[in-house]
Order: structure tokens, then sequence, then C-alpha cells
């Protein structure tokens, strides 16, 4: 195959040492991730998933196992801001407006002044903000926080986006919104994105490659690749091919869970 | 505005239960003179004794109000009148170094407080600072913070000045330095708590950026402490306060609030005491609200809500 590899686990594990005896979040976990897929990890707490998310990050370190990030170890690739992370909480800073906030990682990667102003007005754009940049957080939405909290990830021009649960604390209403307009943003940067979430509809409008993990010891049960096309509207959702993908992730997770009990 | 009337209300029970009390407590005094005068006393006049007499044990808030007057303006005023055809600033520098001026004896701990204060807070950052990037300063150094709280700072007090007099520094110093004794402590405490009030995310955020412990520092701990340090920048300048008046206690010879209440106390004059206290915590209050006032204008230019 000609893609590109951007991120490859091989035999990859991590196992915490607690007063109970070892947790293993994660165990021999092999996964490859190519150029401009959007990848979604699902399965229940404790599967891992936000684990293996925070591998790539360098956030964790792993046990056992390899894993490369634009073919280098994690920590090479955080060190050469490789990726941007979107946590779950946007974690804006109230003392920074929008742009302070997008502009923060700009400021700590030592990029000139006229090259911030540049990019955070880029990546507002792309985030659908502009015209916000001067208000604090508390004078926005929750949506439009975290809308804020992506465009903040995206200033510094990584291709690759790491997302813990983004939208997990958003209503139904603006979770859709935002899932739309991240498909919209993802085509226009072809960026590589890994994105962990608890709702299978989402990681079945969203993804290319649908990742399912099981718990005790975490692990990946099943990598769908996805048949729906990269166009994708709202109403999609309600289509045959739709409902089938989810259908399978459902089956997945429930096999997951059978050989758990 | 909403507030007005609840205040006013407590305000003039406060002033009736005073009155009340300076007559249950300085009744004695007129009954034993009106026992050696060998005349009757009825309520009415027992009540204009009570609230007259010139060494009271408690005196009501006109005469303290009084004496403040009488040892702020009217001193003020006949020290003017007696430099006339003097040179204006000889004058002035008359009027503020009368020892009898309360505005003088002011002056005087207002600027060992400020200058305590500045000690101490600053003192209490740079611990806080060390405590939280320092493991091994938080294990070492906290417990004697909060050891060195538990002496009577008026046993300590004495102490600090001869070992600052031994080393050469007398006057404003050593008062200050009793100040910052007890304004630091607050400072450390809040500072501790804001620098580290950062949650876990978003310190993996700045992982994320692969940030260096010093932009941390800069970008998000320390913006993050300001609600933190002002709450305790309120606390410290009253404690600062409470120094500085310590300090006088025992360095009576220079002046300042707590000397003259040490004066009242040698003499017997309540009315001195008082009218000292009253100063001092007229002072606090203005000292209190200015900070409040700096917090707000501070967290406003900030962005925090308010």
């Amino acid at each position: 195959m000609s893609l590109d590899v951007v991120i490859k686990a091989e035999k990859l594990s991590l196992t915490f040492e607690t007063n109970d005896g070892p947790v293993h979040a994660l165990q021999d976990v092999d996964l490859t991730i190519n150029k401009g897929e959007f990848v979604s990890f699902i399965g229940p707490s404790g599967c891992g998933k936000t684990t293996f998310l925070r591998v790539l990050a360098d956030l964790e370190t792993p046990t056992g196992g390899t894993v490369t990030v634009n073919g280098m170890t994690p920590r090479e690739a955080r060190r050469k801001r490789a990726y941007g992370f979107v946590f779950q909480a946007a974690g804006l800073y109230p003392w920074r407006t929008v742009a302070g906030n997008i502009k923060l990682p700009l400021e700590i990667m030592g990029i000139s002044k006229a090259e911030q102003k540049q990019l955070v007005q880029e990546v507002l754009d792309l985030v659908h903000l502009s015209g916000f940049e001067n208000k604090f957080p508390w004078q926005l939405s929750g949506g439009m926080q975290q809308r804020a909290s992506i465009a903040r990830a995206l200033s510094f021009q990584a291709d690759i986006l790491l997302m813990d649960e983004p939208f997990g604390a958003l209503d139904e209403i603006v979770r859709d919104h935002l899932n739309e307009q991240l498909l919209e943003l993802w085509a226009k940067t072809n960026k590589t994105i890994g994105f962990v979430t608890h709702s299978i509809p989402e990681a079945v409008y969203l993804s290319t490659k649908i990742v399912v993990m099981s718990p005790r010891p975490g692990r990946v049960t099943e990598v769908i690749e996805s048949t729906l096309p990269k166009e994708r509207p709202l109403d999609i959702r309600e289509s045959p091919e739709f409902l089938e993908l989810a259908h399978r992730v459902r089956e997945g997770l429930r096999a997951g869970h059978e050989d758990d009990a | 505005m909403r507030n007005f009337f609840p205040i006013l209300t407590v305000t003039l029970v406060i002033f009736a239960l005073w009155y009340a009390f300076a007559i249950v407590l300085n009744k004695h005094w007129a009954y034993d003179k009106a026992t050696r005068g060998g005349y009757e006393l009825s309520f009415t006049e027992l009540v204009a004794d009570t609230w007259t007499q010139k060494k009271p044990r408690l005196p009501t808030p006109d005469q303290v109000a009084g004496e403040i007057w009488k040892s702020t303006g009217t001193a003020a005023m006949k020290k003017w009148a007696r430099t006339e055809g003097d040179p204006l600033s000889e004058r002035i520098s008359q009027v503020l170094g009368d020892k009898r001026n309360l505005i003088r004896h002011a002056w005087l701990t207002l600027s060992a407080t400020m200058l305590g204060f500045v000690f101490g807070t600053g003192l209490g950052i740079l611990l806080a600072v060390g405590i939280v990037h320092n493991r091994a300063m938080d294990n070492s150094v906290m417990p004697w913070v909060i050891t060195s709280q538990t002496i009577p700072i008026l046993a300590l007090a004495p102490m600090i000045i001869v070992v600052l007099n031994a080393v050469g520094l007398s006057g404003l110093v050593p008062k200050a330095v009793i100040s910052a004794y007890l304004s630091f402590f607050p400072v450390v405490v809040g500072m501790v708590k804001g620098l580290r009030s950062p949650d876990a995310m978003q310190l993996d955020q700045m992982r994320t950026w692969f940030a260096s412990k010093a932009q941390i520092f800069w970008k998000l701990r320390l913006p993050a402490s300001v609600p933190y340090l002002f709450t305790s920048l309120k606390i410290g300048v009253a404690a600062s306060l409470v120094g500085a008046i310590v300090g006088e206690l025992t360095i009576s010879q220079d002046g300042g609030l707590g000397a003259r209440m040490l004066q009242g106390n040698y003499y017997g004059t309540t009315l001195i005491i008082w009218a000292s206290l009253i100063v001092a915590a007229a002072l606090a209050a203005v000292l209190v609200s200015s900070v409040g006032l700096a917090e707000r204008i501070t967290k406003k230019r900030m962005g925090f809500v308010q």
C-alpha cells in the first residue's frame, strides 16, 4: 500500500501498578493509522481508549511493545509538536480572550507575533469563530468554548489531531452541529484524527475506521473500516448503510463484553 | 443600597448597646461621687454623669469621637496658630510632627504596616513558589511556616527587636519585620493553593505543547493564583497592621498608634486608648478596602467574571 503510516502500534501494553494489584489498561494492541484517516476509538469505560490516545500523546508511558507517531517515538513527536490534543473540557484560561487562548501554544512555541496573529485568524475561520476573538471564555456557550479549544489545538498546524471525548459534555443538538463542522474541518485540512467517544452514532458518522475496544484487559477487539462516502450530510444517519455499520459496532462491543463475563 | 438598612440597623443596635454598657460600667464611680458629696442621683443625672466622665471605664462613642477630633483637628489647628509667621513648610512639618497628634501616630503605624506588608507578601510569594516547585521544600518549610504562627507574637516581638538592634537595625524596620511575620502566613497558604489550582488536565495540556516549567509558571500557575492571592492579601494587610501595633507596644518611644494605646494604659486614660483603637480600626478598614479595590480592578482587567 502506498498510504503513509502516521501511527503504528505493535504489541503495545500498559500496566498500572496499583494497591489492588496490576491493572492492564492496554494489552497487546496492534494498530496502524494512515495519513488522513479519521479513526474513532469506542468501548466501555476502562477499555483503554483514552489511555491509548494518551500514550500517543506521550502523556502515559507504555510498559511493553512499540509505538511510533510520524515515525518517531511519542516523546520525540511531542517535542516536535506533531499533534494537537483536545480534552473533554475546553480548559480555556478565563483570564485570556479567545484569541489569547488560541495564541497560548504559539507563545510557548516561540512563534513571532505577526505569525501568531495570522495563524489565530486562520483557525478562527476554520471553527467559525471569527468575530469572537476578543470575547472572554465565560461569554461563550459550551459548544463555542469547545470550538475555541479545537482551534487552539489546530493553531500550530500539527497534522495529527487527537481528541478525547471532546463533545462528551455537550447536549445532543450542539453535538450534531459540531460533528458536522468537524467533518468539514477534516475535509478542508486533511488532518489525521484520533477520536475517543462513547457514542456509537458519533463514531459511525465521523470515522473512516472504527476501533472497538473492550476492558480488563484493555484491548482492541475489532477494527471496522467504514463504507460510508467521504461526503456525509447529517441525514446519512438514517441510511441502511449507516445502520448496518452501527449494528456491527454494537455487535463488536457486545462480543467484547461477553468474553469478559 | 440594598444593604443600607440592614447595616444601619446593626450600627444603631451596636451604638445603643454601647451607651447602655457605658451606664452599667461607669455607674459605680458616679454613685461613689454622690455618696461622698452626700446627694442622691436621679436616673437622668446618673445617665448624664456616666456619659460624661473624665476617666470612664467605658467612654461613649461621642466621647471617643470628641477625643479623636481633639487629638487630630484641634491639635493641628493649635499648632498651626502657634507657628504663625514661620515658613509654610516649617509649619506643616510642625503640625505633622506634633507628638499629641493622632494623625502623626497613624502615619507612623501606616508606614510600618506598609513596609511589613510588602516584606511579608514578597516573602510569602517566594516561599509559595518554592514549596510548589520543590518537594523537599514542601516537606520541610511548610511545617515551620505553620509553627511560626503558633508562637504568640507578643512574646516574640521583643526578641525580634533585640536581635535586629544587635545587627544595627532600628526604627521602622524592626516593626516592619514583626508586621511581615504576621502577614506572610496567609500569603503563603493562599499562594500555595492558588499555584496548585490548575488541574491535571490543564497541566497535561501544557505537556502536549512541550511547555517548560517556567512557561507553566508564568502562563498558567501565576495567573491562576491571582484570585487566591488577593483573598490572602486582604487578611495579610490586616495582620500587618496588628503586627505594626504590636511592634509599637515594644518600641514605644518612636510613637505610633500602639505606643499611644500603651500611654493611655499607663495614665488610665481610656479615652486615649479608645481613640487610638478606633483610628486603628479605621486604618484597617481603609487598607482592606484598598486591597479589595485593587482586586476588583485587576480581576476586571484580567477578564475574570465579576
